[in-house]
């Protein structure tokens, strides 16, 4: 069977089952959220799954992710769980955080995944000081970045791009340009038509790609690890998409043009890869309905086991203020 | 042992901790070719090299979100503030990624922020700052303020050795203008237990920082006039070593809070308050306050030393308690 993008069949149903499961996990989040069960805000990546999955996909396992707050898919494909993504989400004890904090906040260092926090663009500089680590020590890693075009009106963000081109860290930059940060439309947030634009004041490259299309940015991703691995410093990648929900679920973005999501909804990413897949023979329905099985077991099975979890004990709340 | 300068103890201090463990690096403004504003660390560049004392752009949110990073993938980062004036560009950083890493997601975030903070150098209102209450107000940081250059030494030895992110104030009047003798060989003092400077029996001053100098000089005046003053010094500002100052507090009844910095909101309500809940029925007098007034910290030399609390203010307020 066909090579996409380099990448063989195996590889390919992979990409697919994870940005299918992002969104499986979400929407089942979304039910639970709407039934009550979910304590906080719900924060999902529908529509721009591919951003997160295709760039993850193109780094090794000992590289670090700072992720954003609509990258589930990439702390999927790091190794992140259903029953640990469910627990966060019901503020259970055995959560990531230990329901420390919740939705979107989890994080773990053994994988490579740093802990999101809510300040937009706090963890950009946080990926360029981990690469920084990699450079000192001579390691062939990369951090990897992730903010949105909102983000990138952050001083965090300005200083945190120049500071690893100043020191050619390996780093990179992915933007997941969804047009709206919450309410404020993309003309509202900067004068430039695109967040790459941004990069040139500091001296780095900086990509556009389709942030519908997973394989290119995946292909993009890769070429851009490649180049920081090599010491040739980092990459900005803007990867251009659209929020098709609000920015919670308690956000019915009715300040978002109909027409715009309509135009939006015919380039998902999930059915893009879908039909690329079926063209190329790599998916047959017998597989598809696997993967889909396979995906509501998953599901089911986290959502057990996060409402079967205990509620953390209000008594621990004074403790791991320090490590000792 | 000859005695040495508060600024040659932090130097002795890096020096030797560098030497030690190769995980610890410097990163900061002008600090490495230059050798630092005030050149605590010229001659690290040619010793070290420029992997492990890194000049940076003028960026304190890309230096502490660095130092974050690197802390998170083992480093032992020591980031310089410059001015601790300038912390507030970092502030983000620092309370909201570095404080609280470790209690959502239990991973250590080891790194020390030197931030050198104070006035009596005629230096103006963005030079002169005291700005620890802000980060005693932050549960997840750790701050010392050593007063003698066997506690600078020994204190940042032990706030490099620590697993948390440690906010090292260092006077910037007691660099040149405070000399001790420093114990030989390797030693850390221990973070988080406060010292007793000078034994008393008729008031206690609590303090820390260059008023502990002041304070021993006022006790040295009101001794001559027959009152006998407790200084207790303490060192580490958060966590406070509440047993300390309660013990200090219940030995004489009558206590003096002194600190440089601005009053409302200081650390001195926060010890009058311990010390109220904890000591109240050993007082014989209210508890009193020395410190600057509610204004920013003025440039000329007149209205600086108008503002500074200094040994005479602080004598006279001893000599308030011994009459009450």
């Amino acid at each position: 069977m066909a090579e996409l993008h380099g990448l063989p069949p195996d590889d390919l149903l992979k990409i697919y089952y994870y940005l299918r499961l992002t969104r499986a996990s979400e929407d089942r989040v979304i039910k639970l959220y709407r039934q009550g069960r979910v304590f906080g805000g719900v924060y999902v990546s529908n529509g721009q799954e591919a951003i997160s999955v295709g760039s993850a996909y193109a780094l090794a396992p000992e590289d670090v992710t700072a992720p954003s707050h609509r990258d589930l898919g990439a702390n999927y494909v790091r190794g992140l769980t259903p029953r640990e993504y469910l627990a966060q989400y019901l503020g259970r004890a055995t959560g990531p955080t230990r329901g420390r904090d919740g939705n979107v906040h989890y994080g773990d260092i053994k994988r490579g995944i740093l802990s999101f926090v809510s300040p937009m663009a706090d963890l950009l500089p946080v990926a360029a000081g981990c690469a920084l680590a990699f450079k000192i020590r001579r390691e062939p890693r990369i951090a990897v970045g992730y903010f949105g075009d909102g983000a990138s009106s952050r001083g965090d963000f300005h200083e945190a791009v120049n500071f690893a081109a100043v020191l050619r860290l390996p780093v990179l930059f992915i933007c997941n340009n969804n047009q709206f940060a919450y309410s404020t439309p993309l003309a509202r947030q900067m004068a430039v038509p695109h967040v790459a634009d941004r990069a040139k004041g500091y001296g780095l490259p900086a990509v556009i790609v389709d942030g519908n299309d997973v394989l290119a940015v995946y292909t993009a991703t890769k070429a851009a690890a490649e180049r920081a691995r090599a010491g040739e410093g980092p990459t900005l990648i803007e990867c251009k998409t659209m929020r098709m929900r609000g920015h919670a679920e308690h956000d019915d973005a009715s300040y978002v043009p109909p027409q715009l999501l309509e135009e939006w909804r015919a380039k998902d990413p999930i059915q893009r890869l879908e039909r690329t897949l079926r063209e190329a023979g790599i998916l047959s329905d017998a597989e598809e309905k696997r993967i889909a099985e396979q995906i509501t077991r998953e599901v089911e099975d986290a959502v057990q086991f996060a409402e079967q979890s205990p509620l953390p004990d209000g008594g621990g709340v004074t403790q791991g203020v320090y490590a000792v | 042992m000859e005695p040495i300068t508060y600024l040659e103890a932090i130097r002795q201090g890096l020096w030797e901790e560098m030497e030690r463990d190769p995980a610890v690096f410097l990163l900061g403004e002008d600090i490495a070719v230059y050798g630092g504003a005030f050149k605590i660390t010229k001659g690290f560049l040619e010793k070290f090299g420029e992997e492990r004392v890194i000049d940076t752009p003028l960026s304190e949110a890309a230096i502490v979100g660095a130092s974050i990073g690197a802390a998170l993938m083992g480093m032992r980062p020591v980031a310089e503030m410059q001015f601790a004036d300038f912390i507030s560009c970092g502030f983000d950083q620092i309370v909201n990624v570095a404080a609280k890493y470790h209690y959502r997601v239990g991973t250590p975030v080891p790194m020390v922020i030197r931030a050198p903070y104070g006035g009596r150098l005629h230096a103006g209102p963005f030079h002169s700052q005291c700005p620890e209450a802000w980060f005693v107000h932050t549960p997840g940081l750790k701050v010392v303020a050593p007063a003698t250059p066997e506690d600078a030494k020994g204190l940042l030895k032990a706030a490099i050795r620590d697993p948390n992110p440690v906010i090292y104030f260092e006077h910037k009047y007691l660099y040149r203008h405070e000399k001790g003798p420093v114990p030989a060989g390797d030693y850390a003092t221990p973070i988080g237990v406060a010292a007793v400077r000078r034994e008393g029996r008729d008031a206690t001053v609590i303090t820390y920082g260059a008023m502990v100098q002041q304070s021993l000089e006022a006790a040295a005046a009101v001794a001559k006039e027959g009152i006998e003053t407790e200084v207790l010094d303490l060192r580490t500002l958060s966590p406070l070593d509440t047993d300390a100052i309660v013990a200090a507090a219940e030995k004489t009844g009558k206590v003096c809070i002194v600190h440089e910095a601005t009053q409302t909101g200081g650390l001195g309500g926060e010890v009058a308050a311990l010390i109220a809940e904890r000591a109240f029925r050993a007082l014989d007098a209210p508890i009193l306050r020395v410190t600057a007034p509610d204004t920013p910290v003025p440039f000329s030399p007149p209205l600086e030393d108008a503002y500074l609390p200094k040994a005479e203010k602080i004598a006279a307020r001893l000599r308030e308690l011994a009459a009450f």
